[in-house]
């Protein structure tokens, strides 16, 4: 317990929490350094900064509201094809492409969004998992729209603002990622640091006193679903439009649990947990990408087994624990 | 502006066989200072559970003034002036004193859901849930998160998060319970201060505590009424007496 | 003569059995503690692989492996609960659900790396092979045994739950743990023994699944599936749920591939989350 710092007064307290850490500083700028460290694996990098995007998604309804959801690659799949439809058919420029793809998404999550909030553990976890599989074989069987199992052909992105192309050597596919990334976390840092995102902590830490303090805990959980599933869909539209791309795999369940591992890896309800744990997670399985697909799952299940009895707050988690005992030595 | 704060009328709930609420009905005046008392298993907290809309009855009513707020989600009542506070701590563990009221004072504006500011803008509500706390001797210890709170600190929480919702009408079920001798005072300071124009209907075992703050005791046993009046009509009652010593004979 | 949907419904019924002994012991402890075992698959897959091991290595005739597939799965759930479950009785779906997962992860690369990734053949004994001709419909043999093995198990569950003292202590767990502590009953430990008896059958099941849908390390994951879909429209600790939704999934997936294969899945995704949503604890769950 520590005496009352005399110098904090309530706002200026709140205004701290909020406040930027130089390491976060660090931390951004440390994402330019693939361009010129690592000009080879900026196609890897771009890969990783999709993810990271997706995995903040989860971050919201999981670390934030407490949604365990076992099927959210669905609005990761739904962003996908919706940009890669509409490249095909409508037009190629990339920036609409993705307000259309984070629209889609956005308004499929809404509708799921009714049934999601009305839910909890065994029920919820296991309507997140139907309506996720639902996803994946509405997918596999329209494959008059989707290419089914063949994947989605004739994407073709032109581009970026009429002047950036996307090519092989990946300066515009990481720019791009990037740049999203970085606009989309600024929006959900604003997003946890609102009064809307302590209602969603409240959520989390306590469900049953919610509506004892007068709060409409279900439509606080729609509209953090919304939210999410929208940037869900903002991720895979980049990956449609970066790779030019889409398979059935960015629907999948796979895809669902890996942004889980990642998520709960690098630490849930801690913004950067998603970001740190994507970066790690796939650098990793880059680098392991030589050995039978089944052993890298065994080590990603031992991973969970030690994560969850030794680090819960995945390493995020374990870094301030360790930080604050520091502190206090 | 109705007299009557607070009423039930034939609330009625059974768990398959088990009756837990009979015919209930109560009336509330404004600024009433009423305790629910009755052996373990009599019910109390369950006709909280009914007038708050946690539990939902099998029949009857229940009024705020003169609306019918049966049909009415729990956080809709509270809206209306409601508010209940939890026998065993019901708090939010991670989050510091500050943040839980200022959460409460937001809810109660109509301003949580904005999630494009920055809660830190809000001063209005910041203000307001710090006074409360301050009220409360909390000032010092709002920054800490809940968890790290003594529990007689958190307990006094418990009431600043129902206080912060404005209530006309406040249940507080067993306010002091859990809370070591201590510190028990100053929970009871925090209920002696409250307005008198504030409803109040609290649930209590120690008959102190009833006797010092109660203008009209019900006395609740096997989910019904089985009497109510003033303390020294309570207290010279032939069967609430029974009630206690005969409720340890059968166990 | 009877009609070709005969044979689709005794099909249906007979793949729906093989769902009930894999799925029941999942329903009980979900409903006795709420412990969401994604697991528990790979616990069946361990009894397949125990019976494909002791009929092809050495020499077992097929049903008396099959008590041997129970026993080493219960057994082995035992030594995991006493390491790792045990400790998570009262922690967050999420970390159950993780911890779980990464079991199932593990022991899917457990039985590629000593077994591979092919189908494991076996050969089951001759007096269960082939069918019989019933009014014109063919009722394989197999699929009579897997009924009447389901029945039997279902007999016994049943009449453990209602008359044995340990049933009784299950009965009052799943109905209200707290009161069931209240009364002196060690909900832990009680958990613990059910928990053991229904890895032990869900390891019957994946040793009685070889025949049917045939054995690889994916088993773990995608029977899972299913298994979920049985548990969550039966109802969580329901024998009862387990039974009828198992009967359900079973005909409504076979009758699917007969009828309307272009649907695929969907049906039984779409089945669950219709149930789910209008009865949230399963048709025959508690509220």
């Amino acid at each position: 317990m520590s005496s009352p710092d005399l110098t904090l007064t309530p706002q200026s307290y709140l205004h701290g929490l909020s406040r930027w850490q130089p390491v976060e500083i660090v931390f951004w700028l440390a994402t330019l350094l693939p361009f010129f460290l690592f000009p080879n694996y900026l196609a890897l990098a771009s890969q990783i900064a999709i993810t990271a995007l997706f995995a903040l998604s989860l971050d919201i309804i999981l670390g934030y509201a407490g949604i365990v959801s076992l099927g959210h690659a669905a609005f990761f799949g739904i962003g996908a094809y919706t940009a890669g439809i509409f490249s095909k058919f409508v037009w190629g420029a990339p920036l609409p492409g993705l307000l259309v793809a984070a629209a889609a998404a956005g308004l499929v999550g809404y509708a799921a969004s009714f049934i999601i909030s009305r839910f909890r553990h065994f029920t919820l976890i296991m309507i997140t998992l139907g309506l996720g599989l639902l996803a994946y074989e509405a997918a596999n069987r329209a494959h008059w729209l989707t290419g089914g199992s063949d994947g989605l052909q004739g994407i073709s992105i032109s581009r970026l603002l009429g002047v950036f192309n996307f090519d092989l050597y990946g300066y515009t596919a990481y720019g791009y990622s990037l740049a999203v990334l970085f606009v989309l976390f600024l929006a959900a840092r604003r997003l946890i640091n609102s009064p809307f995102g302590l209602a969603l902590r409240g959520i989390r830490e306590n469900w049953v006193r919610m509506p004892a303090i007068g709060a409409d805990s279900r439509a606080h959980i729609r509209n953090a679903y919304t939210i999410a599933a929208a940037i869900a869909g903002l991720a895979g539209a980049l990956l449609a439009q970066t790779t030019q791309t889409v398979s059935l795999e960015s629907i999948s369940f796979q895809r669902s649990a890996d942004i889980l591992v990642m998520l709960v890896l690098g630490g849930a309800g801690r913004l950067y947990g998603g970001l740190v744990g994507a970066a790690i997670f796939m650098i990793a399985r880059d680098q392991f990408s030589g050995i039978q697909p089944q052993f890298w799952y065994f080590w990603i299940g031992i991973l969970l087994i030690v994560v969850v009895m030794f680090l819960p707050n995945g390493i995020l988690g374990g870094l301030s624990h360790f930080l604050a005992r520091w502190k206090r030595r | 502006m109705s007299e009557i704060a607070l009423s039930t009328r034939n609330l009625n709930k059974r768990f398959g066989s088990l009756v837990v609420a009979n015919d209930i009905g109560i009336t509330l005046p404004r600024g009433a200072r009423y305790a629910l008392i009755g052996p373990n298993g009599a019910g109390k907290t369950t006709l909280i559970n009914l007038i708050t809309g946690m539990l939902t009855p099998d029949a009857g009513q229940i009024l705020l003034g003169e609306e019918d707020i049966t049909q009415r989600q729990p956080q809709e009542r509270v809206h209306r002036g409601l508010t209940r506070t939890f026998q065993i701590n019901s708090l939010f563990p991670h989050l510091s004193a500050l943040e839980a009221v200022t959460l409460v004072v937001e809810e109660r504006r109509g301003l949580a859901g904005r999630f494009w500011q920055n809660l830190a803008t809000h001063k209005e509500s910041i203000e307001e849930a710090y006074a409360i706390l301050k009220k409360l001797h909390l000032g010092d210890d709002c920054y800490q998160p809940t968890r790290e709170l003594p529990y007689g600190r958190q307990r006094l929480l418990e009431i600043a998060l129902a206080l912060a919702t404005q209530p006309k009408v406040l249940l507080l079920d067993e306010p002091a319970a859990g809370v070591p001798q201590e510190e028990s005072g100053e929970v009871f300071e925090a209920v002696a201060g409250l307005s008198d124009d504030l409803t109040l209907l609290f649930i209590e075992h120690d008959m102190h505590v009833v006797f010092r703050f109660a203008s009209h005791i019900i006395v609740l046993v096997g989910g019904a009424i089985f009497a109510q009046g003033s303390p020294a009509e309570i207290s010279a009652h032939p069967g609430v007496r029974e009630v206690y010593l005969g409720t340890r004979k059968h166990g | 003569m009877l009609p070709p949907v005969f044979g689709v419904l005794f099909d249906g019924i007979a793949y729906g059995m093989l769902l009930f002994v894999l799925s029941v012991g999942l329903s009980v402890t979900l409903g006795l503690m709420n412990f969401v075992n994604l697991a528990h698959c790979a616990f069946a897959m361990l009894g397949g692989y125990v019976t494909v091991t002791l009929m092809n290595k050495f020499g077992w005739p097929f049903l008396a492996t099959l008590p041997m597939a129970f026993i080493v799965s219960a057994a082995v759930s035992v030594a995991f609960e006493r390491v790792l479950y045990r400790r998570l009785y009262r922690a967050s779906d999420l970390d159950q659900v993780l911890l779980t997962i990464g079991i199932a992860f593990a022991s899917v690369a457990v039985a590629a790396y000593f077994f591979g990734t092919l189908q494991q053949p076996i050969q089951t004994p001759s007096f269960l092979q082939g069918s019989m001709n019933f009014f014109g419909i063919s009722l394989g043999r197999y699929r009579l045994f897997l009924i009447v093995v389901a029945v039997a198990v279902t007999i016994l569950l049943v009449a453990g739950l209602e008359y044995t003292r340990f049933g009784a202590q299950v009965r009052a767990s799943v109905d209200n743990q707290r009161m069931a502590r209240g009364l002196g009953i060690d909900v832990d430990r009680t958990f613990a023994m059910t928990f053991a008896l229904g890895s032990g059958l869900a390891g019957l099941g994946g040793a009685l699944a070889i025949e049917i849908v045939g054995l690889d390390p994916n088993f773990a994951f995608v029977y899972l599936v299913y298994v979920l879909i049985v548990v969550s429209v039966g109802g969580l600790g329901s024998i009862a749920g387990s039974f009828a939704a198992a009967c359900l999934i079973g005909v409504s997936d076979i009758a699917g591939k007969y009828y309307a294969p272009e649907l695929g899945a969907f049906l039984i995704y779409l089945v669950m989350v219709a149930v789910l949503m209008w009865r949230p604890a399963g048709l025959f769950g508690k509220r």
